[in-house]
């Protein structure tokens, strides 16, 4: 065991502290992304084509540009003032930042201030995430014994998908909460009741950054700073430096960026593929992710644990290569068990109704016809067709919007279930030794700024892009609805074989200067 | 082992000028096609974020070429 390190009754508050702040910071950043429909339509009107723009930014600049930038900014500053501070600023950052998004006005009564504010405040959210993560790895790492480093920060490793299944289920919850009647209780959650889950971050924020400031700082950054030995500066030394950068670099090629596109495609895309290609309605698509993370969630300790006696490289790799293989059949699967073709319908029970209504013009009609197929084994089949029926027969050629929404029997539900749950497993393999992984390449006086950046890139660039390339290569080749597939495998065969070729597989637990 | 990882360092480096004519190409063919401001942000953001990354794999290939991961069993 390491001298520097704590006992063990220690050591649990060490992770109950940095893990509630990094999850909290997870839920943060995920409602942002979970409510952006919600958020569109009040910050973001298509109508005006700066606040769509302004939309399009805060997607892309949050994620991509803006996490690995923070990555850069408090990692530099972990490594010169110290680990808890840093992190207990990045927390503040993100809580606030939150909390601000849930109190401002409409665009519709503030006009245009809303998406520019709406944007600033994305802005921040991307780059408290930058430096939350690497603060609070670092900080368990430096706290753990040397031996259970890997079981220790895997705890951390929970919080990722903690904050997603929380954020899940708060969006869930909170969209029936507001109402007896279901669908006025939707319509009252699209107009206000989205604030709800930014408001409620203010809450949780302070319990975390009280339970914090009661943190003492990382002993072996103390030790560092004690004998002046602390970096000077850490950007130089962590990127301008050969034997350290080729470090940051095999960080990145031959771990984070397999471990990001595992992430995202076992949950993220999972999701949207469940929800917008197989089109599973909206409340199944979230609750089967939810589920399937809550019997997933454990596996990161599992792994974590475990990579503390085989080692970290090969548990990670593993999870790279099952994902390389069994990505398109488990998919497939997916895909096999939402469709209705294979089912054999009642007819007789077979509903259709029609709803006309005048539209303000008083002379065009919209017509919806909703037809509800019922299955043997309890599936529906909801088709809406929604056409408007104009006065003036030169119209009449505009395609009518066709909606299709399945809602999935129990037994094919728990089958979807468990193939996201083999999905998720995978991301626990990559992601539950990453943090000990990273923390014992780099010395710890440029550890934080160092293991940050390569994170940052693998998650937020390589992980983040993953549904945005995947849902783009389905619009290119359109025969093919798995070929959205190709983007995360061929990213994790890329960094499979660096990882295998150039990783070492012995655990590195004496980098500590 | 040396020997292949420096073998692979040539791989890597090639890749970098692929993967940007890559992008570059469908970057422009995509933008061409839909050429609204969303895609153009989109694309441009694309190519902006990940040149550097691309001369980050040349440069790790250069180092691996130069057998600067020998040491690492």
């Amino acid at each position: 065991m390491s001298s520097s390190s704590t006992s063990t009754k220690g050591i649990w508050k060490v992770i109950t502290a940095s893990s509630i702040g990094t999850l909290i910071e997870w839920y943060d950043f995920y409602i942002f992304g979970s409510l952006a429909t919600v958020i569109a339509s009040q910050f973001f009107p298509k109508t005006n084509p700066t606040a769509a723009l302004l939309s399009t930014l805060a997607t892309f600049a949050a994620g991509f540009i803006v996490r690995p930038f923070g990555a850069l900014v408090f990692g530099r500053l972990g490594d010169l003032i110290g680990r808890k501070y840093t992190f207990l600023l990045t927390l503040i950052l993100m809580g606030g930042s939150t909390f601000a998004i849930g109190c401002i006005p409409s665009y519709d009564s503030i006009g245009f201030a809303a998406p520019v504010l709406v944007l600033l405040l994305r802005l921040i959210q991307g780059l408290a995430l930058g430096g939350e993560y690497g603060g609070a790895a670092t900080y368990v790492a430096e706290h753990a014994p040397d031996n259970r480093r890997g079981y220790f920060t895997s705890w951390i490793q929970t919080t990722a998908t903690l904050g997603l299944f929380i954020s899940l289920g708060v969006i869930l919850l909170t969209r029936y909460w507001l109402d007896e009647d279901a669908a006025k209780s939707i319509a009252k959650f699209n107009d206000w009741g989205w604030r709800i889950p930014f408001l409620l971050s203010i809450f949780l924020v302070i319990i975390s950054v009280y339970i914090r400031m009661k943190m003492k700082e990382s002993p072996l950054f103390s030790k560092l700073k004690e004998e002046g030995k602390t970096s000077v500066n850490p950007l130089k030394e962590s990127f301008a430096r050969k034997a350290n950068l080729k470090m940051v670099l095999l960080a990145l090629f031959g771990a984070t960026m397999g471990q990001g596109v595992v992430w995202y495609t076992g949950q993220f895309y999972a999701q949207s593929f469940i929800e917008n290609v197989c089109k599973v309605d909206f409340d199944q698509s979230r609750t089967i992710l939810i589920w399937a993370i809550l019997f997933a969630t454990p596996f990161f300790v599992v792994f974590g644990g475990w990579s503390d006696k085989i080692g970290r490289k090969w548990i990670m790799l593993a999870g790279m290569f099952l994902a390389v293989i069994t990505y398109r059949p488990l998919f497939n699967q997916l895909l096999q068990l939402s469709d209705m073709n294979n089912k054999i319908e009642i007819e007789a029970l077979r509903q259709i109704k029609s709803n006309y209504t005048l539209l303000p013009n008083n002379t065009d009609t919209l017509k919806k016809i909703t037809i509800k197929h019922f299955f043997e084994d309890k599936s529906i089949l909801t088709e809406t067709k929604i056409d408007t029926l104009y006065k003036n027969v030169a119209k009449k050629t505009i395609k009518p919007i066709v909606t299709v929404s399945k809602t999935l029997s129990s037994s094919i539900y728990w089958k979807m279930v468990f193939i996201v749950f083999v999905l998720i497993l995978y991301v626990t393999m990559v992601y539950g030794p990453i943090a000990a992984f990273l923390v014992e390449l780099f010395p710890t006086k440029i550890r934080y700024t160092s293991m940050s950046l390569p994170y940052h890139i693998g998650n937020g660039v390589f992980g983040g892009l993953t549904p945005f390339i995947a849902t783009l290569l389905t619009t290119i080749y359109t025969s093919d609805k798995l070929v959205g597939l190709y983007y995360p495998i061929i990213v994790s065969i890329l960094c499979l074989v660096i990882g295998a070729l150039y990783i070492s597989s012995k655990i590195n637990i004496s980098n500590k200067n | 082992m040396n020997k292949l990882k420096r073998i692979a360092g040539i791989v890597w480096i090639l890749l970098g000028p692929i993967s940007i004519f890559y992008l570059i190409k469908t970057a422009a063919s995509e933008t061409a096609k839909k050429p609204h401001i969303d895609t153009k942000i989109q694309w441009y953001v694309f190519v902006i974020v990940f040149i550097p990354i691309v001369i980050g794999l040349m440069i790790f290939g250069y180092y691996a070429l130069k057998g600067e991961y020998d040491d690492i069993k």
